[in-house]
């Protein structure tokens, strides 16, 4: 029997990985990762420094182990060239492959914004482990850091290195902090008690120029100001990878395009994770990715099934000052009302119907997270 | 009493400490943390994840 081919080793392949073998324990499964397949939980590298964590121990699971517990056939450090549809098969690095059925779970690269100066390339991005072995190792003699991005990512980096003592720069030609989820009156929430930990903020710019300056680097932003630091982080989001199945002729738009069941326009291939678009929607975050890999796995074991997405809170891992959110898309029909204050503050969307469907919950609010997420489901 | 990580994003659970800041007292077993509990890390909910004995 031909295997299912799943491709990534990223949360959204090992919960898929993990949640077919629950239902099927003879299944062949065969997964082909770029780089060790070690197991690691991604949402902590944004995280880590505070706890003083070294890349090593941020693997929860080696690969061998992973392989053996699922009875898997693991082919690590491996890339895919091409699927050719047709023979249902995969040339790779190792050797040609032979599928049954195909998950893509191959992720999203992180986005570089174009450059000027002789330093532009030793711009850091943390996408990975090895990015972030990589990133810790230029933090060791480092006393600042200039974070390129004020979104979730950026601010979590800045909150996670100001508390370990760094000095922190962040850019970002928004108007204020995690201005793609947040309302404004909850992004800043976040200004006064980052600030306080050691994060200067610079909003209303970008990044023009950086160049080498002795040990460290500057700066050079939109409107002239420069800043010097011993690091440069890039964190202004991710690009779903879909060159592969695009060269394969598969439907594709921002991500891999696939409906409700993950299903690409070839019914024999799925996908998963950060790199796919579920009904024009990327949905690049935990708790989606869970509910569409269980999903998934009912589908590739013989029943069908839908994902069915809840009501899913993001939480934004700033201690200094914690928040959960509940986004609503850009797009959506209604308004951001305030609806307390006090240290931190509590705000919901409301539709045109005065529903409840989105919330952004700060500070000491953010524990409410729950009970706001149980409100919003009641109305339904 | 035993230690628990949440296999989706590696938070741990220690059952002498409990999670006071949630209202776990310390010395809750995790079968005793009800089922509505989620993850304060990454919001996965007890029923949808396991953690593993550390």
């Amino acid at each position: 029997m031909k295997p299912i081919v799943v491709l990534g080793s990223g949360l959204a392949g090992y919960t898929l990985v993990r949640e077919l073998r629950k239902l099927d324990g003879d299944i062949p499964i065969t997964l082909v990762t770029k780089d060790s397949g070690d197991y690691y939980s991604k949402p902590t590298l944004s995280n880590a420094f505070a706890q003083n964590k070294e890349p090593g121990s941020l693997v929860l699971t080696p690969a061998k182990t992973m392989a053996e517990q699922q009875k898997f056939i693991l082919l690590a450090n491996t890339e895919v060239r091409a699927i050719h549809r047709a023979e249902k098969k995969l040339d790779t690095t190792a050797c040609v492959i032979e599928y049954e059925k195909l998950v893509l779970a191959m992720g999203a690269d992180p986005i570089r914004i174009p450059l000027q100066g002789d330093a532009a390339n030793e711009v850091l991005s943390v996408n990975d482990l090895s990015d972030y072995a990589r990133f810790r190792e230029r933090l060791k003699d480092a006393e600042s850091v200039a974070i390129m991005g004020g979104g979730l990512i950026g601010c979590e980096f800045a909150n996670d290195l100001a508390h370990a003592g760094y000095k922190v720069s962040v850019i970002d030609p928004g108007p204020y902090p995690i201005a793609g989820l947040l309302p404004e009156e909850a992004g800043r929430q976040l200004l006064e008690p980052l600030q306080n930990i050691g994060v200067s903020w610079h909003f209303g710019k970008a990044a023009q120029r950086v160049d080498r300056s002795g040990q460290s680097f500057q700066l050079t932003l939109t409107d002239q100001t420069v800043i010097s630091a011993d690091v440069v982080l890039s964190a202004v989001g991710l690009r779903p990878r879909i060159q592969l199945a695009k060269d394969a002729g598969l439907s594709v738009n921002r991500g891999i395009s696939v409906d409700e069941r993950l299903q690409t326009s070839d019914e024999a291939i799925f996908a998963l994770g950060d790199c796919a678009e579920i009904n024009g929607q990327t949905m690049p975050y935990v708790l989606p990715i869970m509910h569409a890999a269980r999903a998934l796995s009912k589908t590739l074991g013989g029943s069908d099934a839908k994902a069915v997405f809840p009501y899913m809170p993001v939480v934004v891992k700033t201690p200094a000052h914690p928040i959960a959110v509940l986004p609503v898309p850009r797009d959506a029909p209604g308004s951001w009302k305030i609806l307390e204050q006090g240290p931190g503050i509590k705000m919901g969307f409301f539709n045109p119907q005065d529903e409840m469907v989105g919330f952004a919950l700060t500070g000491e609010y953010a524990k409410e997270r729950n009970e706001m997420t149980a409100r919003c489901a009641a109305k339904t | 009493m035993k230690v628990w990580q949440c296999v989706v994003c590696g938070f741990i659970y220690n059952e002498v400490e409990g999670l006071p800041s949630e209202g776990i007292a310390p010395g809750t077993a995790w079968a005793d943390i009800p089922e509505n509990w989620v993850c304060p890390d990454c919001g996965v909910a007890k029923s949808d994840f396991e953690m593993v004995e550390i």
